[in-house]
This record gives C-alpha cells, sequence and structure tokens, in this order.
C-alpha cells in the first residue's frame, strides 16, 4: 500500500487514563486493525465533571484546551459516551457566531463514540472469539443509549465474537446509580441502583457484565466487590480486542 | 406547607430503611414503565402527538396572559368569578374569604397539588372550617396528618394495614372484627365520606387544564369524587396554576390522550369532567356559585426564562416513576409537595433555592424522565441549571466549589495533571488488597470518598496512566 493510512485521534478519558490504560490500549488495536493509524496528543479532562456540576466558567475553560489539543484531527474518537456527549454538547458554552462556537460545532461533529465509530466501518472482515463459552451481559449506559443512540452499535460488534453469548438485561434502560459526583454524594440512593443491575446481570446467567463507560463500570465493579459477587466487569474494547488477539492472526489482517 | 427540604440527604436515608415504602417503590419500579409503554406503542405516531402537545403547551405559555383573560371572560360570561393571586398566602386568604362569603362550615376537597402547595387546608382550618379530602388516597394521608408522597398516588407510603388502622382510629364504629380486607375499607370510607358529600357547604377542586377557547376547568380523576365535590356542594372554588390554561379544545384532545397513558398507562382516567360556570337556569343541579383561584405562587418569574419549559408540566408523574432518586426514596425525602425530577425542578422556583439547593443536585442526569415526559421537558438540563445557580449563589457546601474549582485548575495544567494521575495511579496500586480472579480492590481510603468507600469498594488501577505509556512507546 502507497497510501499512507487515514488517522484518528484518541481522546483517551480521565478515567481511563488514570484506573484502566488497557482500555485505550484495546482501543487502538482496535483502530489500528481497522486500518487507522492513532494518535493521542497531549490532553486532560473534557470538563464533564465541571458542566455537570453547574461549574460552566470552568467547563468553558477546559472545553477551549481540548478543543485546542484536537484541532488538527479530522476525526476523534474515544471509549466513553459521556465524555463523547460532553464534547457534543460544547457549542451551548459559547455564544453562536463566535469563533469559539464554531470550533466547539466541528470539534463535535469530529468526535464519536469509539462503537459508533467502529459500526461506521461495516463489519469487521477477521475472525473475532474468546475461549468461551462466555456469558456477557450488557449494560446499556444512559448518555450512550439516550444522547447518542447508542443501541445495535455495541451489539452487533459483540455478536460477532464467537463463544461470546450476550444477554440483555430487562432494566436495561434504568440509570446503574453512577451519575459521577451523584455516587459520592448519596451512596446509599445509588448502591440501590447498582443492585438492581447487579442482581439482574447475575439473574441472567452472566459471568461478565460489558459496557461502554468506565465511569458504570468501575462503580458497578466496586459494588460488585463489596458484595463478593461473583461478577466481572469489563469494558466493550477490551473484550473486543482480547477476541482478535485469540485469533492468532488479527494484527496481519488489519 | 411544611418545607424541610434542606435535609433531603437524612430523609432519604430513613426512606430507603422503610420496608412498607421500598415494596410499593420497588412494585411501581417494576410495573409502570411497562404499562406506560405498552399504552403508548399502542398510539399511532405517539412521537408526533408528543410534539403537538409540546407544541400546545409552548403556545400557551408565549401567550399565557392573553390566554388567562380569554379564560377569565369567558368564565365570567358564564357567571362565574375568577380571582388572581400573585403567592400562595394570597391564594389562600382569597379561598379563605370566599369559604366566609359562602357562611361555610364543612368544606370538601378533591385532590390537588396547587393547594397541597399552597398549605390550604391549614389555612382553612385555622379560620375554623371543617376540611375533608375525598380522594380515597389523600383522604388516607390526611386522617395520618401526612403530605402526599407521590404526585398522583398521594399515600403511596401507606401499608394496607396502616390505612385498617388509621381508619380503625378515625371511624367512629362498633366493630366486631379488625379491618384487614380492602374491600371492606373503601366500603368504610365511602360510607363515611357520603356523609361528608352531603353535609358540605363548599367544594374545592383542583384543575388539569383549563381551556380559553371554552373557559372549562378540566378535572380528570379515577374515583369520580371531583365530580361529587363541584357539584354538590352551593359553591365551588378551583384553585390552579396559572399555567394550566390550553387554548383550545383541540389542544385539550391532544394533551387528554398522552396524560393518562403517561401517568397510568391506560387510554384515559375515569372520569374526565369538563366544568363551565355556576348551575344556569335551565340545569337542575350544580353549584350556585363558581370561582376560579389563578395561582402565580413563582411560576410567572419562570417565564422568558430557560426554566420557562417546566411550565409545559402536565403533572402525569411519568418522570417520578421512571427516576432511579425517586423510586429508591419517595416524595417525602424531597421535602417539598413536588417530588422527583419535575418537583426538583419545580421547587427551588416555588420555594426558593435557599431550601431546596439539594434536590437538583441529588440527580444522576440518566435522562430518562426527559425521555418518558409527554411535553419533552428537558429535565436533566434544567437540573444542571440549577445547579450552576446555586453554585453561583453559595448554596452548595464549600468542598464541593473547591473541588470543582481544584479539578478544573489541574485539568488546565498538563504537566501537574499528568504527575498526579500518575501518582494517583501508581499510589492507588500500592494500596489495594487482592481481590477475585487476580484483580485488585481498595477497601477503604482516609480523608477522602468517603461516600464512594461507604458502599463499594475501588477497583485497583492498574498503575502508570496511559498517556505515559503511550509516550514511552513513541520512538
Amino acid at each position: 500500500m502507497s497510501e499512507s493510512p487515514p488517522v484518528v485521534a484518541l481522546l483517551v478519558t480521565c478515567l481511563v487514563d488514570l484506573f484502566r490504560p488497557s482500555v485505550a490500549t484495546a482501543a487502538v488495536r482496535l483502530l489500528e486493525r481497522r486500518g487507522f493509524r492513532v494518535e493521542v496528543p497531549s490532553q486532560t479532562c473534557c470538563g464533564q465533571p465541571n458542566r455537570s456540576g453547574g461549574d460552566d466558567d470552568g467547563a468553558r475553560r477546559l472545553a477551549r484546551r481540548l478543543i485546542a489539543s484536537f484541532a488538527p484531527y479530522a476525526r476523534v474518537v474515544a471509549p466513553s459516551a459521556s465524555c463523547v456527549a460532553t464534547v457534543h454538547d460544547y457549542p451551548a458554552l459559547f455564544p453562536p457566531g463566535s469563533d469559539d462556537h464554531a470550533a466547539a460545532v466541528a470539534l463535535a461533529a469530529r468526535t464519536v463514540e469509539l462503537t459508533a465509530f467502529l459500526g461506521e466501518q461495516g463489519p469487521d472482515p477477521g475472525r473475532a472469539a474468546v475461549a468461551g463459552p462466555l456469558i456477557a451481559a450488557w449494560h446499556d449506559g444512559c448518555t450512550g443509549l439516550r444522547r447518542l443512540g447508542l443501541d445495535r452499535q455495541p451489539r452487533e460488534l459483540l455478536g460477532r465474537v464467537a463463544g461470546l453469548e450476550l444477554r440483555d438485561l430487562p432494566g436495561r434502560e434504568e440509570c446503574c446509580g453512577f451519575g459521577g459526583a451523584f455516587c459520592v454524594e448519596y451512596p446509599e440512593i445509588s448502591a440501590q441502583a447498582a443492585d438492581h443491575k447487579l442482581d439482574e446481570a447475575l439473574a441472567t446467567g452472566a459471568q461478565l457484565l460489558l459496557g461502554a463507560d468506565l465511569g458504570c463500570l468501575l462503580h458497578l465493579q466496586g459494588r460488585a466487590q463489596r458484595r463478593g459477587l461473583p461478577l466481572d466487569t469489563a469494558h466493550i474494547a477490551e473484550v473486543l480486542a482480547a477476541a482478535i488477539a485469540d485469533d492468532g492472526h488479527g494484527r496481519e489482517d488489519g | 406547607m411544611d418545607v424541610k427540604t434542606a435535609d433531603f440527604r437524612q430523609r432519604a436515608r430513613a426512606a430507603l430503611a422503610q420496608p412498607t415504602l421500598q415494596r410499593s417503590l420497588q412494585g411501581m419500579r417494576r410495573a409502570m414503565p411497562a404499562l406506560r409503554s405498552a399504552a403508548l406503542a399502542a398510539l399511532p405516531d405517539h412521537a408526533a402527538l408528543r410534539d403537538r402537545a409540546r407544541e400546545s403547551r409552548d403556545h400557551a405559555l408565549a401567550h399565557l396572559g392573553h390566554y388567562l383573560v380569554a379564560f377569565e371572560s369567558r368564565v365570567r360570561a358564564a357567571g362565574g368569578e375568577v380571582h388572581w393571586a400573585r403567592t400562595g398566602a394570597e391564594a389562600g386568604a382569597i379561598v379563605a374569604g370566599l369559604c366566609e362569603r359562602a357562611g361555610a362550615r364543612r368544606v370538601i376537597k378533591s385532590k390537588s397539588m396547587v393547594t397541597e402547595e399552597i398549605g390550604l387546608n391549614a389555612t382553612l382550618a385555622a379560620r375554623g372550617l371543617q376540611v375533608t379530602e375525598t380522594d380515597l388516597g389523600e383522604y388516607i394521608i390526611q386522617l395520618r396528618g401526612e403530605s402526599p408522597s407521590h404526585i398522583l398516588a398521594p399515600a403511596l407510603h401507606v401499608s394496607l394495614a396502616e390505612v385498617g388502622a388509621a381508619f380503625e382510629r378515625h371511624h367512629r364504629r362498633s366493630r366486631t372484627a379488625p379491618l384487614t380486607e380492602a374491600g371492606a375499607m373503601l366500603v368504610e370510607a365511602r360510607e363515611e365520606l357520603r356523609a361528608v358529600f352531603r353535609a358540605a357547604d363548599v367544594g374545592i377542586t383542583g384543575a388539569n387544564f383549563l381551556v380559553a377557547e371554552t373557559g372549562a376547568a378540566v378535572l380528570v380523576t379515577n374515583e369520580g369524587n371531583a365530580d361529587l365535590v363541584a357539584s354538590l356542594p352551593a359553591t365551588h372554588i378551583v384553585v390552579t396554576g396559572i399555567e394550566k390554561v390550553v387554548a383550545t379544545l383541540d389542544d385539550l384532545g391532544v394533551l387528554l390522550r398522552l396524560l393518562a397513558r403517561s401517568a397510568i398507562g391506560e387510554p384515559l382516567s375515569s372520569y374526565t369532567t369538563l366544568v363551565h360556570g355556576p348551575r344556569r337556569a335551565t340545569e337542575a343541579a350544580g353549584p350556585a356559585a363558581f370561582h376560579v383561584v389563578l395561582v402565580d405562587d413563582g411560576r410567572s418569574a419562570l417565564l422568558g426564562t430557560p426554566r420557562q419549559e417546566i411550565l409545559r408540566c402536565i403533572r402525569c408523574s411519568a418522570c417520578l416513576n421512571h427516576c432511579p432518586v425517586y423510586t429508591a426514596v419517595g416524595g417525602h425525602a424531597y421535602g417539598s409537595v413536588y417530588s422527583g425530577p419535575m418537583g426538583a425542578v419545580l421547587a427551588p422556583a416555588i420555594d426558593g433555592l435557599a431550601t431546596t439547593a439539594q434536590l437538583p443536585a441529588a440527580s444522576t442526569l440518566c435522562g430518562r424522565c426527559e425521555a418518558v415526559c409527554p411535553v419533552a421537558i428537558p429535565l436533566p438540563r434544567l437540573l444542571r441549571d440549577w445547579r450552576g445557580e446555586a453554585l453561583r449563589a453559595g448554596f452548595t457546601t464549600p468542598a464541593w466549589r473547591r473541588s470543582l474549582r481544584l479539578w478544573q485548575w489541574l485539568a488546565a495544567h498538563p504537566v501537574l495533571y499528568r504527575f498526579v494521575l500518575g501518582l494517583a495511579a501508581g499510589g492507588l496500586r500500592l494500596v489495594s488488597v487482592p481481590a477475585r480472579r487476580g484483580e485488585r480492590r481498595i477497601r477503604r481510603l482516609p480523608l477522602v470518598a468517603r461516600g464512594w468507600f461507604a458502599v463499594r469498594d475501588l477497583p485497583a488501577p492498574e498503575g502508570g496512566s496511559f498517556q505515559a505509556r503511550w509516550r514511552a512507546r513513541q520512538p
């Protein structure tokens, strides 16, 4: 191939950066497999905690920084629905007609959640398999489901993984109780919502609870650990990347 | 009204420990969403109807003065009177004055959230009037001296046994056996209330809608009690919020098709009654005097602001029934008569943010409320707006303000941010202990994130940030 591969920038997200670098590593692997070159510009936080907390001034400052960091890239991909939704909401922080607003609109249009982006690329040409049978339940994150319309994309990606059986949760539209600062401010309410989710996941027979937002997953896994439940959690990118690795020739396919 | 919103947290904790309340809430959480979505799915082109509902509400609010005056003139033409109240206290005084004018001693009421909002029962009782609620749920909580815990099902928190106990305490009857059967309780309440209906001098109802085109006050109920309240006593007083007006009967039709479906998953409620003024010469029955008290109580201050959208609310309660916070703690925890997402947006407007700032904070912003709202109110955005207002006005804790500032500052200094992230990743790893299957977890940390560790462990970081790994890997 003579053409240089198209470039995507990875918006790592704070929680992945701090807690689960392997999610970002997996995202890079999945993107490279689809023929993209991945760049990771220096970055910090998208400002979601400030925006959700009503601190629009703080959110604006961080939005300006992130817009500048990702200005050179035609596509920005993030393994988190809520961070992507925060970027999609950037235009609301700036007065229409301003340069900041125009830049915010442009970045919002270029920024995509990982599973949505992989879905856009069409079916993966290679084989994907895990050492199964593995029963997993899918947790629809609220922001992904309702703001970004992520529904069929993650299910189709996981549906192609041999050895993995995906089960839906009956209360899939219900919040898991994470909610950012909410889970620290109102732990008892948050735990009740988490328990509904965890109990439903166990009732489906799942060994593994999968999602596309690390915030929900850390909260759910932490609650499962505290209760001593036989349930693991993982980010969808980790499972998809491991499934490629398992087929032995993933790298060559890309 | 008993507003103690400031200790939401404490009351929420207490609510989580009440078995009766929890049983009711969990039953509702499991049942209501399916009922609602089945009822709406059966409706052809629900999305278009929702757009029309939203537009009709927006239109009425954009021309609120016009439609209220039009409504007033229709009511007057029909022989009724319209009274305007700026505050809850003013509304209470007007109603008390009307009762006095009627020479009333006994007042009956049908369920009305606005009269709860303005504390009308206490105002009337203080003037020596005997006030009886006739909606079964309201009747039960009145006997128990409580406020509603749900805007539609006010006695949601009361068990059947507790209803029986309240009836045994308040109904003067000779009994051979304790009251345990729901059917027997219904019969007893009906008998007690029938006498009250007959003896009443004034009937007070709310209104689900006011129709500007015809001057109708619209009563939507399932028990039919509102019809008796509106027609048996010599005086009927409607007490409602100024935002309830709609332009036309067509608009009313659109909203009625969504209201009961959103609320209880039924096409319509059992009774939908349009009341127009006092008894006419040709009519055999009905009140001789008819009054409408239009209550502002903080509503007009929302007009022309981004918060105007909450005035579209038609009180269906779908947002309560689908809320992870409401279904965990119930209505009393909110300390406001309105609860759930709509209550957390409305309460600061009515009661002021100083005592209600915790309500908009107590949300995960999951967005299900907006998704199920029949008039598409952007509740998460409005909650976030109140959070901003609370932050700027200093109604949040200093610790919270400091953490937002510190995070923003740290994220604005990338070198320091990466250093702190790396330190945290390593440090947390260091204090972690083994969990199942080779994972590690942190059980507790001194001083920080007590709320996190109160109910859960923290899965340990892998150690080292991704950005540090990435830079080490790059040539």
